[in-house]
């Protein structure tokens, strides 16, 4: 891949570039969530109409809450292990910031080319346990812990079929590359018909069923959110948390909801990539992020009308429908996709 | 070694009472967990101490009082009329329900009966505060569970039944409408017409939320086989309404002893359940909504014209005597036992309010559940914290 | 299933109908407890009040639950027949608490259905949710121990309202499993219910009293009912 923009640019440039870039992908799609879909589509399905005050439509709601935030007293409870305590929504958020460092937006526009990006990827998810535990353990408050211990047991249970899914598309691709995985699906065919590549939605379509009911527990959205269940934990690890620290859990959750959706727009939606115009296009690079945005958007909508539609499981429940039923759905996926890469 | 300063040491050492203290506190024999008495489950302040073994729940030990008015000795200090105001705050979701046995049984004292079209409205309004009541717990048990939605449905469709009776009464919450002998008003203009429409709206609230809850896999399996009370153990700890009838006991004051309403002149069915888990406790609680709707249709057609007050002396006296009347509430039975010397003020009230006896089970309930299981009992149970504190 | 439509009482078959149901149950109980039976009072179609003497309060418990079928436990609470000695009632012109005059000599204790002897006195109810037909027990607690047998094995409800009985009244209940405070903070002091328990917002501000009743000018025929 030819990096004709950032060419000629010294390395500090294309660093800062980068930085500043991934600053609007990790942001941007993290607001646009939380207004379109938390704060009208929520309200349009329950029949109200959300904020509409500031703003046109309360479209600027967001800044008004963010500014709340900031405000706020920076509070440490009693008893707190106040530098844990202090770090653990750091944890979160960096987690994230590095889940998007390997999904590529464009044909030059993407912030690190690593060959395993997926596996990149899913790894640096699971660091985010870490900070819940911490946050968990350091609030010296019985909710938070069970909070946190549910938190890390459905993240772990969770990260298996996760990877499982992954797995099929991985070999169907012949790639761990993010980028390789784009380019397999847009150069694919289907049955010999290859306009529209071959997104892995329909050949993996078990997969990325899985991919999407694993995403959902990991980011402990209904009917898997046990963890915060508001209604009994009072929001579990978060409780103590107030003003910029749980404004920083608040944009890691929905950050790392964009996050995951744009890594399964990547695998199963083909990716950035458009038919009928060529993979290294340099229009690609302005087009690709908005391709992105939509698809992530259609895959949070999913995420989001089953958080507004399903009571939430209990986590022995929660724990068996992982172990029992998505595991072993998704073993016999790879072996079926293994048997037919062999086959043809 | 190098000294370690003063401040180091201070640091030091609280950091490890710190660490004692979080020690003591998570010890493997089992942690104390208190619920409430601010909490969002116990929707009041109810607190219940809970020992975890785990997430497992070893002893559990509700903690009412809280808000604990002491209506029992205000009411011997103020006279019948001025009751009725105070009981209006016990379950202040279906207000009008409380006042209702308090002046049947006042009646009774003074042998006096209203007249029929004040019976039918009585019913009427009886029932409206049941739906008012009962359409919040069945959006609120959603929300305990997790799901989001149906409890803005339940306060959509809740709001015409308030307005409804708002328009009637005056009151939303409070009417104090229900007088010894009568009702303060008739019903205004076009109320009829208008109730009718509404009562389409609440039928069309219980289909959705059947289909949108009841018909739901998780609700189903987190509600089914979770706090099964068995008709007997029902019956020793008193639970009565819906909490009864879902553990197969066919009783219910309205069909059984309609004291003063007209109820044996409606066409109306009593739902029970076998098998008194939480599923069945919603189940019933949406039919009975359904059956209300039913009713007050019934009750709007059949509306007889008429005075709606007796002739009852300007100043009340109540004759001595003793009086026990319980009717069906929207949380179940709730009866008052009134003593009068003959006197402007009753001597003694003993107000029987249906949650003190159906959360009284919650020790019993709530052994070696899990703690979300804990949530759902106790919104299953449904509560208002006025009626368990008085 | 027997219908009571208890505020028709003219109706003189459904009247004696559970009339003899209900006079069937104070024979029962006669038949089990003998003496420990004191008083019966029945209002044909209405409701039944039997007084048992203190000791067979536990035993009346048992048959009523047992022998006579009432399993449906309704409540438990306590009467305290003392006339109250702050003369609250309406009818006296002056209010002894706001004249700060001392507590005058008590009125003669009356009790009322069943009689009883001494000042308080336990009121339970047990119902059978078939027959649909209720019991109203009563019991005098003796003077000096203030102390009665505990229905909490009989009935698990009974605990609550023991123990709201025991903060509110001062009634100690004999194997009680916890005789705890229920409402009140664990350090409360007094028994708020019994009627020498002065009501503190009656102290400190005046009784509006009969004022209420009169009406306000204008709206005096509001609820008449003239």
């Amino acid at each position: 891949m030819s990096a004709v923009v950032l060419a000629d640019l010294a390395y500090w440039q294309v660093s800062i570039l980068r930085v500043l870039g991934l600053l609007a992908a990790v942001l941007l799609p993290a607001g646009t969530i939380v207004y379109l879909f938390l704060f009208k589509m929520m309200s349009f399905m329950q029949s109200r109409l959300g904020p509409m005050e500031a703003g046109p439509y309360g479209s600027m709601q967001l800044l008004a809450e963010v500014g709340k935030w900031l405000q706020k007293e920076d509070l440490f409870p009693n008893g707190a292990d106040r530098r844990v305590f202090a770090w653990a929504p750091i944890v979160v958020v960096a987690s994230t910031f590095i889940m998007y460092t390997v999904v590529p937006f464009g044909p030059d526009a993407w912030f690190a080319d690593i060959p395993t990006g997926i596996y990149f990827a899913l790894a640096v998810s699971s660091v985010s346990v870490i900070g819940i535990l911490m946050a968990g353990w350091a609030s010296a408050n019985k909710y938070s812990l069970m909070g946190g211990l549910r938190s890390a047991g459905q993240l772990i249970a969770y990260e298996l079929p996760l990877v499982l899914a992954v797995l099929g598309v991985v070999i169907q691709a012949g790639t761990m590359n993010m980028q390789g995985i784009v380019e397999a699906q847009r150069n694919g065919e289907m049955f010999g018909v290859g306009f529209i590549g071959n997104p892995y939605i329909i050949t993996q379509f078990v997969g990325f069923a899985v991919f999407m009911i694993a995403m959902q527990a990991e980011l402990t959205q209904p009917p898997f959110d046990m963890p915060v269940a508001e209604s009994e934990l009072v929001a579990g690890y978060m409780t103590e948390y107030s003003g910029f620290r749980f404004l920083l859990f608040f944009i890691g959750e929905y950050a790392t909801a964009g996050a995951f959706s744009a890594i399964a727009a990547v695998l199963f939606l083909g990716g950035w990539a458009l038919p009928g115009i060529g993979f290294d296009a340099d229009i690609m690079n302005l087009l690709g992020p908005l391709v992105m945005l939509t698809k992530m958007m259609l895959i949070v909508f999913l995420v989001m009308w089953f958080r507004f539609t399903y009571p939430r499981f209990r986590e022995d429940q929660l724990q068996i429908f992982a172990w029992k039923y998505l595991i072993p759905v998704s073993l016999v996926n790879i072996a079926v996709t293994a048997v037919l890469k062999v086959a043809f | 070694m190098t000294a370690i300063s003063e401040r180091q040491q201070r640091a030091y050492i609280a950091s490890q009472a710190a660490d004692m203290r979080v020690n003591v506190e998570l010890e493997t024999e089992g942690m104390t967990l208190n619920i409430g008495p601010q909490h969002p489950a116990t929707h009041g302040t109810l607190r219940i101490i809970v020992k975890l073994d785990g997430e497992q729940v070893v002893a559990a030990d509700p903690v009412p009082g809280y808000m604990h008015r002491g209506y029992e000795k205000l009411t011997e200090v103020r006279t019948f009329p001025q009751v009725n105001s105070l009981i209006n705050r016990i379950d202040w979701l279906g207000s009008f329900a409380n006042e209702v046995p308090f002046i049947l049984a006042a009646e009774q004292l003074m042998d006096v009966e209203a007249p029929p079209r004040a019976q039918w409205i009585r019913t009427l309004l009886f029932e409206l505060s049941r739906i008012a009541n009962v359409t919040l717990f069945l959006g609120d048990m959603a929300v305990q569970l997790g799901a989001v939605t149906p409890v803005f449905y339940a306060f959509r469709d809740r709001e015409y039944v308030l307005n409804l009776i708002e328009s009637a009464t005056g009151g939303r919450f409070h009417p104090n409408f229900d007088r010894i002998g009568g009702l303060k008003d008739d019903l205004p203009k076009g109320w009829i017409a208008e109730t009718k429409q509404v009562m389409v709206k609440v039928n069309a609230f219980c289909d959705e939320l059947e289909t949108l809850l009841v018909g739901n896999e998780i609700f189903n399996l987190r509600t089914r086989g979770i706090g099964v009370i068995p008709p007997e153990v029902a019956l020793s700890y008193g639970l009565s309404g819906a909490n009864l009838r879902s553990s197969g006991v066919d009783w219910d004051n309205r069909r059984d002893t309609p004291v003063g309403l007209v109820y044996d002149k409606l066409d109306w069915k009593v739902w029970t359940h076998p098998d008194g888990d939480s599923f069945a406790r919603y189940w019933v609680r949406l039919q009975e909504v359904r059956e209300a709707a039913k009713m007050v249709i019934q009750l709007c057609d059949g509306l007889p014209p008429g005075p709606i007050m007796a002739k009852v002396p300007r100043i009340i006296k109540v004759p001595a005597g003793e009086a026990w009347v319980a009717t069906e509430n929207p949380l179940g039975e709730m009866g008052y036992y009134v003593v009068s010397k003959g006197d402007l003020v009753p001597f003694r009230v003993k107000i029987r309010s249906a949650s003190f006896n159906n959360i009284s089970i919650v020790p019993w309930l709530l052994r070696g559940v899990y703690v979300p299981d804990v949530i759902t009992i106790l919104a299953s149970l449904y509560f208002i914290l006025g009626d368990i504190d008085r | 299933m027997s219908h009571l439509s208890s505020t028709d009482t003219d109706e003189a078959g459904d009247a004696a109908a559970t009339d003899e149901l209900r006079t069937g149950l104070v024979e029962g109980l006669v038949n089990e407890l003998q003496d420990g039976v004191v008083a019966s009072h029945l209002l044909p179609g209405r409701d039944l009040w039997v007084r048992v003497t203190a000791e067979a309060w536990d035993a009346a418990g048992r048959v009523g639950r047992d022998v006579l079928r009432c399993s449906y436990f309704c409540y438990l609470s306590v009467i305290d027949w003392l006339p109250s000695p702050f003369g609250r009632s309406m009818d006296s012109s002056v209010d002894n608490i706001l004249e700060h005059v001392a507590a005058k000599d008590p009125e003669p204790m009356t009790h009322g259905v069943t009689g009883g002897e001494t000042r308080f006195q336990l009121l339970a109810r047990l119902y059978d949710v078939e027959r649909h037909v209720g019991v109203n027990f009563k019991a005098d607690v003796p003077d000096d121990t203030l102390t009665m047998a505990t229905w909490t094995k009989h009935f698990g409800g009974a605990n609550w309202h023991e123990r709201e009985a025991f903060e509110m009244f001062g009634i100690t209940f004999a194997g009680h499993p916890s005789l705890r405070k229920l409402y009140l903070p664990g350090d409360f002091e007094g028994y708020p219910l019994r009627k020498d328990f002065p009501l503190l917002s009656r102290m400190v501000r005046p009784w509006p009293g009969i004022v209420d009743v009169e009406g306000m000018p204008g709206v005096a025929d509001d609820d008449g009912g003239e």
